[in-house]
């Protein structure tokens, strides 16, 4: 493969990058902890994995229709605290059901909240999921003031646990990508793609281009009541700020994943292995052995170093190429 | 009604526009509070708004160079610059100056090395400067190890927090200059005038002979001093410091910047804007905590008079333009 035509392709898969990013980061997660493959272990960092990834699906579908949504994080602290008041340890599994079918109505609602602003409003997505975070972290306070809530262990069980051997999260994992490969080849796909990358050309071409931002945050209120419900099955109970601190993160996965903030760019395949890339980091700088007080800064720079990483290639092919 | 309040937006520049609405706040905080209205309450709320200016002027100039401009760094950097002038002051006033150079010059480097990852490397910005934050929140941690020694110089607190002429706290004064200072960048010199330019259309800035990199990277520098001195100013305020101390301070700032009317998306705005912005959110958060009600709803109440604020004035253009 000469040159140009290696550039091409990795213009056409930039997750690349990102794939050889996560397998040098498993490496040395491996070198640090040698049990990393055991079934257990795999199985632990999977069901740790899938609310941020659950998360970062919705966040990716946002930011490739041209929008962003800091609001994610809590819009999964206030389903959570839906979920622990509806699901209580005696619960019968109508109950149950019905406390599903909530979170989900709740997270489209939440969602549909945000796309009203953003698409019909026009108002500015950064700030508005900003402001629009701040009335989800106060229904969550309301509905929960403080941490409670038992989850019946025969739900946790099920997703703690492998099914057939295989951990709960990779059968969702897998549903994902269906879900993602089938959603980008309809027409839909091919609107929300003309959306982020140009709006107005979009615009006069004949999309929807309002509608389909509109959706884009529906899908992400979706996917958080999904987040919600995963990390409320992993922790068993609630927490009026338990989804929180999960907002940036998804959008760094997302970037790391090769997907342009500027929207009309990228996949989910990208930001799904950037998930994996941040926890994977996490292992490695608790297992090996650094300062505790230095596990922080550690973290960030290997974080900021990943992200710039296509950028100093970038340079330095240019520096070569003068 | 509609084409009433379509003709108000023209007429008033929306920073006149939150200025008024930061008088009708208080004003409905009188009726509501009984209380509210009173010199000394008006001092305290125009005090704390000026803490919550100073940090934002930064933010100002970043957001108007555009291309999703935005410091998520801020709070950080806030936090580093108390730490700085806490340890290197140490309570003695004659070290308040090396104190306060220290932490303006750290609070440039980040910025500088936000510039230049974002110029150099092509991060954006979004991530670069939450990068950064932990960047810096990590270095304050391993540095440290936790134990915040230090002490704020008695000096600070007189000249700056402190009533200073007719019960006006310094802080007002050094808020005014600082709010001249910034008209006279952002309208009086060529730097502001490329500022501008940057932030409409990076291409035809380029074009017209604008070193777009250089001003990117002496805005996000000047980003960091500025948020650096918020810091420093912050201290005499707080009398201590703590690993936490500028991050609430973060969003806010960015939130006053679009309440004054500058535009996300760069290219348009002012920092007489951002003060009104300050004002209007310090206002709103008072009222909620004189008005007593519980948290949960004080923070609904927040988000969706932010939604409401922005509604008003911060608009995107409409499709087919």
């Amino acid at each position: 493969m000469n040159q140009s035509s290696l550039q091409s392709f990795l213009r056409r898969n930039p997750y690349l990058f990102t794939l050889l990013l996560l397998v040098v980061a498993i490496f040395f997660n491996f070198q640090f902890q040698d049990n990393l493959f055991e079934a257990n272990v795999v199985n632990r960092n999977m069901r740790v994995l899938l609310p941020t990834m659950l998360l970062t699906v919705g966040q990716a579908i946002v930011i490739i229709g041209g929008g962003i949504d800091l609001s994610v994080g809590t819009m999964v602290s206030m389903i959570n605290a839906i979920l622990v008041t509806r699901i209580l340890p005696d619960s019968t599994s109508s109950e149950i059901a019905l406390g599903f079918f909530l979170a989900c109505g709740t997270g489209i609602l939440a969602g549909m909240f945000n796309g009203l602003c953003v698409a019909y409003l026009r108002l500015q997505p950064v700030v508005t999921t900003y402001a629009t975070s701040f009335v989800f972290s106060g229904i969550a306070l309301a509905i929960l003031p403080r941490p409670a809530g038992q989850i019946p262990r025969p739900l946790t069980d099920f997703y703690r646990n492998p099914q057939l051997g295989i951990p709960t999260a990779v059968y969702i994992i897998i549903l994902l990508l269906i879900f993602w490969v089938l959603l980008r080849s309809t027409r839909y796909g091919q609107f929300l793609f003309a959306t982020g990358s140009k709006a107005n050309a979009a615009y006069t071409t004949g999309v929807p281009v309002v509608r389909i931002r509109f959706s884009t945050y529906v899908w992400s209120g979706l996917f958080a009541a999904f987040a919600a419900i995963a990390l409320t099955l992993l922790s068993g109970s609630g927490d009026p700020r338990l989804g929180d601190d999960m907002t940036l993160p998804t959008i760094v996965a997302v970037v790391l994943g090769g997907t342009r903030l500027s929207g009309g760019q990228g996949g989910i395949a990208g930001p799904l292995m950037g998930v994996a890339i941040l926890t994977v980091i996490g292992n490695i700088i608790s297992f090996a052995n650094i300062d505790s007080w230095y596990q922080d800064l550690v973290n960030a720079l290997i974080i900021i170093i990943a992200l710039a990483g296509p950028g100093i290639v970038r340079l330095i092919r240019r520096l070569i190429g003068r | 009604m509609i084409n009433s309040l379509k003709a108000l937006q023209t007429r008033l520049s929306p920073p006149l526009l939150a200025l008024l609405l930061a008088i009708i706040l208080y004003f409905i905080g009188g009726i509501l509070a009984p209380g509210f209205v009173n010199v000394e309450q008006a001092i305290n709320i125009v005090r704390l708004a000026a803490f919550l200016g100073i940090i934002a002027a930064g933010q100002t100039l970043i957001i108007i160079s555009g291309s999703e401009g935005i410091d998520l760094s801020a709070g950080a950097v806030v936090t580093l610059g108390a730490i700085l002038a806490f340890r290197i002051s140490n309570g003695q006033d004659s070290m308040v100056i090396p104190g306060l150079l220290v932490a303006l010059a750290a609070g440039a480097s980040i910025g500088f090395s936000n510039g230049l990852g974002i110029t150099l490397f092509g991060i954006p910005p979004l991530v670069m400067t939450l990068g950064m934050t932990g960047v810096v929140a990590g270095t304050i941690r391993a540095v440290t190890r936790g134990e915040l020694e230090g002490g704020t110089p008695p000096i600070m607190g007189k000249l700056i927090s402190a009533p200073l002429v007719a019960g006006l706290p310094g802080v007002i004064f050094l808020w005014l200059l600082i709010g001249f200072g910034m008209w006279l960048l952002l309208e009086r010199t060529a730097y502001g005038k490329q500022l501008f330019a940057i932030g409409i259309n990076r291409t035809t800035a380029r074009l017209s002979g604008v070193r777009v990199q250089l001003v990117v990277l002496a805005t996000y520098t000047l980003g960091g001093l500025l948020a650096a001195l918020g810091g420093f100013i912050l201290l005499a305020f707080s009398q201590t410091v703590f690993l936490n101390l500028g991050q609430p301070y973060l969003f806010p700032s960015i939130a006053a910047v679009v309440v004054g009317g500058t535009v996300l998306a760069g290219g348009q705005g002012s920092y007489w804007g951002t003060m009104s912005g300050a004002l209007v959110l310090t206002l709103l958060q008072s009222l909620l905590r004189a008005l007593q009600i519980e948290e949960a709803l004080q923070l609904i109440v927040l988000g969706s008079t932010l939604v409401v604020l922005i509604s008003f004035y911060g608009r995107e253009r409409k499709l087919r333009q």
